[in-house]
């Protein structure tokens, strides 16, 4: 095989250009799913502290089919199956403005969002059943006692584990190539397919990717130390 | 939904196999089952390379280890989809490819899990096979790893539900597993895509949702003998153990 490395024509002009729209979209859909996670997650949260049974086993049944089903599978499933069940006006609005975007935001942020809540669950269930009985004891109610006592304990428990998943939602927004979304990926194999240096395309996506899974990484251990509760752990 | 079901069960479950390759759910578990079983001894390595003293062992696992967590599988896909035919010179087929991705990305997370198990046990235990005068490797070999991979087998059964979601990759480089076989429903039917993606979805769950409850129940037992040996000081190891299995996709 003849080697020549030719990364200049795959960083200018067009296909620079490009590369450019697909990191912006890549950042804009996990920018996003994000967000809508950070909503599901805390609802999913609350609606499980009621402690009511049908509330209690629709956030189980939400959590375990997250965890259990591919999340390619689930962002085909938005877009082919659950799309074709919502009314045509819709249909065709979301044909027009940019569908595939919008169901893989969708997709990814409610799968992100079972696994975050499981994280602050987690973080929640680390706080021993005594502290919560102590801030009652001391006169506070419950939404004080979580405030002032449970949330600032168990939060600073749930950030190592919610900065991986982080890390893992904009690793997953590369899987909505599958239905189409012009992100970092998409656009990897587009320049690819059109330039044929599958080398150079390759090796600029994987350097951006980690390059942006690291930021996301450090910029997490950063928020961790910033919080920590000196000589606690 | 049903129709749907009885007229393609058999493709969902063993593809085109007495008249064509065989696909459907085999595939996604031997796929899957091979990955993890060529990823363990891998992953060992990789384990030992991440707390080994030496740093020319210790910075190229740290840099794999990395890398994997900072790249998506896709991407490692299409690496392997594009090197490994350069680099052997023979064409290699969409399950190759997708089984050496599967092994790059699993022989990372799985050290991972296998390093946790390791410096969960009690510094003790090296100590006291080194006084006998056992060797590094025979102190790895008949002390450390037995007891850390006991441990760690609730994790590696969690890594295997990743790894199971993740050969729906395969999907995207025409890999004929139950993904790609739904696909080809769907394509066919053209007027049911959500009782086909349903019927795909909840595949995986009952699949994976099994394998999750067994997890569970292996690390209760894991737990309970650990719990009944001298080494009570530790109540927290093994739920951190559970936690440090990130299962994504």
């Amino acid at each position: 095989m003849k080697l020549h490395f030719d990364l200049a024509t795959v960083l200018q002009g067009d296909y620079g250009a490009l590369f450019l729209h697909g990191v912006e979209l890549t950042l804009a859909m996990a920018g996003l799913a994000w967000c809508l996670s950070l909503v599901v997650g805390i609802l999913l949260t609350l609606i499980r502290l009621t402690n009511r049974r049908p509330a209690t086993m629709f956030v189980a049944t939400f959590v375990a089919y997250h965890r259990n089903v591919p999340t390619l599978v689930q962002i085909l499933f938005w877009y082919f199956g659950i799309s074709t069940l919502l009314p045509i006006p819709l249909q065709d609005w979301l044909n027009q403005y940019n569908g595939q975007f919008i169901f893989a935001v969708i997709a990814i942020g409610l799968c992100s969002g079972a696994y975050l809540s499981e994280d602050i669950r987690s973080g929640l269930r680390a706080i021993s059943y005594g502290q919560y009985e102590a801030s009652r004891a001391l006169g506070l109610n419950f939404v004080s006692g979580m405030r002032y006592v449970i949330l600032p304990q168990a939060l600073r428990n749930s950030i190592p584990p919610m900065v991986n998943h982080a890390v893992v939602l904009f690793k997953n927004t590369s899987l909505a190539m599958a239905i189409g979304a012009a992100e970092l990926t998409y656009v990897t194999r587009k320049v690819e397919n059109e330039t044929f240096l599958s080398f150079e395309s390759y090796l600029i996506a994987t350097v951006l990717y980690l390059a942006l899974s690291l930021v996301i990484m450090l910029a997490g251990a950063r928020i961790a130390a910033h919080y920590r509760i000196p000589g606690v752990r | 939904m049903f129709d749907v079901l009885r007229d393609n069960w058999t493709l969902l479950l063993i593809g085109q196999y007495p008249h064509g390759p065989i696909g459907g759910i085999v595939v996604t578990i031997l796929l899957s089952l091979s990955a993890l079983v060529i990823a363990i001894p891998l992953g060992i390595l990789v384990a030992l390379a991440r707390i080994s003293h030496f740093k020319v062992l210790r910075a190229p696992a740290t840099a794999l280890v990395y890398a994997v967590r900072g790249v998506p599988l896709l991407m490692v896909i299409f690496w392997v989809y594009f090197l490994v035919p350069v680099l052997t010179g023979y064409p290699v087929t969409g399950f190759v490819t997708m089984l050496c991705a599967l092994v790059i990305y699993d022989s990372a997370y799985l050290g991972e899990i296998i390093r946790a198990g390791i410096e969960a046990l009690p510094k003790g235990q090296t100590e006291a096979s080194r006084a006998l005068g056992m060797s590094y490797l025979k102190t790895m070999r008949a002390v450390i790893l037995p007891q850390a991979l006991y441990n760690v087998v609730p994790s590696m059964v969690t890594q295997f539900v990743s790894t199971i979601k993740e050969t729906s990759l395969g999907y995207i480089i025409n890999v004929q597993e139950i993904s790609f076989a739904a696909d080809q429903i769907n394509n066919r039917l053209l007027t049911k895509p959500f009782a086909v993606y349903l019927i795909l979805a909840l595949s995986y769950f009952i699949l994976c949702y099994a394998l999750t409850q067994l997890a569970h129940y292996l690390e209760r037992r894991v737990t309970r003998k650990r719990a009944g040996k001298a080494n009570k000081a530790r109540p927290g190891a093994q739920q951190s153990l559970l936690e440090t299995a990130v299962s994504e996709h």
